[in-house]
């Protein structure tokens, strides 16, 4: 099953590579990876995605709990949340295309965020099925270029993952 | 007072009440060495090798339970030292290893004797740190030693690069006498509800088993274990990593579990309906095939380290906590019950382990023309009234000692169970000898492991620690050897050597005392004459019978009732190999 683990750690050089070299060390798969610092600048939030049974992500969890630069995570997919990930497409466009992508990405609530003789940028949040289906509805031929985020996100409610 | 970073690290080392620290010098520590040559406290052993370095700070931390310390030189050393750190890592010894590193400026050019010390540390140590700022650095040091000694202890790294030693640049030096790292809480007492779960359990069983392991030893837990042993009457077990915790010549003890464990203690294992662990991890070498592992039981887990519970086997009342304190709740709870254990719920249960216990799996030929290495240790023990620290190398001859060497007290037995690697005996046993020196020291070994390390019989003379070295000599890899006949149709593959040093006279020239026996009866007078040398260093090499195997043994893919056995095969001696 797929979890999304959130993890608050020491905002200090090296931590993320604890954290990758712990799954690479025990063959554990991550699908996805964000990290960037809170508003407690000694404080960063990683989210990761991974996939396993029930046993293999309580191992991850401990494990993860035992790095030492590790401060507090919980498993985002134990409970009620809310997930988003950020992408921005390049896409190709003729003159006939311009109207077609600027309506699909109104359908999709996406913005267009640059405009270039030959392409636009599309940006779009949400969840990454959303994200997919986007990608999908638009002519393989037609994109440039795909950047996404990796999905990020927060529980529902007071529960959390705060100090 | 203002320090360098080279004093603040000596200072904070002597603060630490740090008594010896294993080393070698090079560019990167210089300035640390001229630090630690300017006083007189705290003390350096000069090993011959770097990996000699850390097995005997490893060696020092099982004898006594205070971490050990090494320091070494950036680039070559730093990588002599990792087969040491990984060693303790899969231990959970407390160590803290100074390293060397380049100076600031020029980290990740790729500079002289440079090496990325944090990155290839970071998958066999506790925590490391690389210190950027010498205001940092005493601090730092005392996180090193709260980490290394707290929760499950391991090993840490501490990278000081070259400019952060500077004689020239002075600080405020204060050592702080507490640290906390708000990231970092290790848990140290039980559960309440869980414990008294587990206490139900326990008294509820008609055929319990204790298996406990090197988290005993660690924890300081011995007295309590031996306690409440005593008060259940229940059968104790022991991994190789536990010997001593519980003592081995009481009639409770029914020797050690797993690959070469006793026939009994198997037994009792597989057949258990209530298995208690204590301070022990469920290690492959322990369980056997997995599928198979003890399947009538229900299991209560004590263990420090989360992570540790249901990593192999599901167990179904969790303990998190230090083993200490947990027994010291258990045994006040099964005072208080009154359900205690009654010896009629298990008189039938201890009549089968005695059914097992007459197979008298650990027999051997006691007639041979050849030394049989068992005979060795036995005569060891004896010599030794079961009373030395003994270390050893890694092979049959490790789990010979392990198998006749019946310890007595906890922090006697010192090998290298998880990462399982030769060449630990000797440096170990130095500095074991350096924390007890009017003690008795030896160190169980091969002529293959032996060679491993060999150039420490150097650093055994420096610093006069007077060392016994058991060669069990059988010119053989002896446990690939032995896998190699069980496995693959007896193809010795590169597990001999046509050549082997004379080790009489390679103990002479690193002046030493050295000792050859090939025949039984020399065995007994030899032990006496070399414990009899207490002054001096002696290299037995001891030619013993080359077609010895250990047993009895779980072969791969098997469960704990599925041994192979000695009696089955008769003995060895007349058997010729292929």
């Amino acid at each position: 099953m797929r979890h999304i683990i959130s993890i608050l750690m020491e905002n200090e050089s090296g931590a993320l590579s604890r954290v990758a070299g712990l799954f690479s060390a025990r063959g554990y798969n991550i699908e996805s990876l964000t990290v960037a610092p809170t508003e407690d600048p000694s404080l960063s939030r990683m989210t990761l995605v991974t996939r396993g049974n029930e046993d293999i992500i309580e191992q991850i969890t401990k494990q993860l709990n035992k790095l030492i630069d590790v401060v507090k995570l919980i498993d985002l997919a134990d409970s009620d949340h809310i997930e988003r990930e950020l992408m921005m497409v390049k896409i190709k466009t003729s003159e006939q295309m311009r109207d077609e992508i600027k309506r699909m990405t109104d359908i999709f609530r996406g913005k267009i965020i640059d405009v270039a003789p030959t392409t636009y940028i599309v940006e779009m949040t949400g969840p990454s099925e959303k994200l997919d289906a986007f990608i999908a509805a638009v002519d393989p031929d037609a994109i440039i270029e795909v950047v996404r985020s990796g999905p990020t996100g927060i529980s529902r409610g007071e529960k959390g993952l705060y100090l | 007072m203002e320090l360098s970073g080279a004093q603040i690290l000596v200072q904070s080392l002597i603060d630490e009440g740090v008594e010896y620290i294993f080393g070698y010098p090079g560019g990167a520590v210089l300035h640390l060495y001229d630090a630690l040559f300017q006083q007189e406290e705290l003390k350096h052993i000069l090993v011959r090798h770097e990996q000699g370095a850390t097995h005997a700070a490893d060696g020092y931390a099982r004898a006594t339970g205070k971490p050990g310390v090494v320091l070494v030189t950036s680039g070559p050393g730093a990588t002599n030292a990792i087969t040491g750190i990984a060693t303790a890592y899969m231990d959970s010894i407390p160590m803290v290893v100074i390293s060397g590193q380049v100076s600031l400026p020029v980290i990740g050019s790729d500079a002289f004797q440079e090496v990325d010390m944090i990155g290839i540390t970071r998958p066999c140590v506790k925590h490391n740190y690389l210190v950027k700022d010498v205001t940092k650095l005493a601090e730092t040091i005392k996180k090193a030693f709260y980490v290394a000694t707290t929760g499950r202890p391991g090993p840490v790294v501490v990278d000081i690069p070259k400019d952060i030693t500077a004689p020239h640049i002075k600080v405020p030096y204060k050592y702080p006498k507490k640290v906390s790292i708000r990231s970092y809480n290790p848990i140290v007492t039980g559960h309440k509800g869980q414990i008294k779960k587990a206490v139900d359990l326990l008294l509820s069983a008609q055929k319990p088993i204790i298996y406990s392991g090197g988290g005993v030893i660690l924890g300081e837990a011995s007295k309590e274990l031996t306690e409440f042993t005593r008060i259940l009457d229940y059968p104790i077990t022991s991994t190789l990593m536990g010997l001593g915790a519980y003592p081995g010549t009481d009639k409770q003890f029914i020797g050690m579990l797993g690959m070469h464990g006793t026939y009994e203690a198997n037994m009792a294992m597989h057949e258990s309906d209530v298995i208690i662990a204590i301070g022990a991890r469920f290690d492959d070498r322990v369980t056997g095939k997995l599928d198979l592992f003890c399947p009538f039981a229900k299991i209560i887990h004590i263990d420090v380290d989360p992570a540790s519970i249901s990593k192999t086997v599901r167990v179904d009342i969790p303990i998190v906590g230090e083993v200490k304190p947990v027994l010291e709740q258990m045994i006040e709870l099964i005072k208080e019950s009154h359900k205690k254990p009654h010896k009629k719920t298990l008189e039938p249960w201890w009549n089968q382990i005695e059914q097992w216990r007459a197979v008298k799996c650990l027999e051997f030929d006691r007639e041979s023309r050849l030394i049989k290495p068992q005979h060795v240790i036995e005569q060891l023990h004896e010599v030794t009234r079961g009373d030395a620290y003994i270390t050893s190398d890694v092979g049959q001859h490790q789990m010979w000692a392990a198998q006749y060497y019946p310890f007595d007290k906890p922090r006697r037995w010192i090998n290298s169970g998880g990462l399982g690697t030769m060449g630990f005996g000797l440096p170990a046993a130095i500095g074991v000898k350096l924390a007890f020196p009017d003690a008795d020291v030896a160190c169980v070994t091969g002529e293959a492991s032996i060679q491993m390390c060999i150039q420490e019989l150097s650093t055994a003379l420096q610093y006069k620690t007077p060392i016994k070295i058991i060669n069990l000599n059988n010119r053989y890899m002896g446990m690939v050897r032995q896998w190699q006949e069980f496995s693959y149709e007896s193809r010795y593959s590169h597990s001999y050597m046509d050549t082997i040093p004379e080790f009489v006279k390679l103990a002479e020239a690193y002046g030493h005392v050295g000792i050859r026996i090939d025949k039984p009866e020399e065995v007994r007078p030899a032990l006496e004459e070399a414990f009899a040398m207490k002054d001096r260093t002696v290299f037995l090499d001891i030619i013993t019978d080359r077609t010895e195997n250990v047993y009895p043994m779980i072969e791969a893919g098997k469960g704990h009732h599925d041994m192979k056995l000695r009696v089955a095969l008769g003995t060895s001696t007349e058997r010729e190999l292929a």
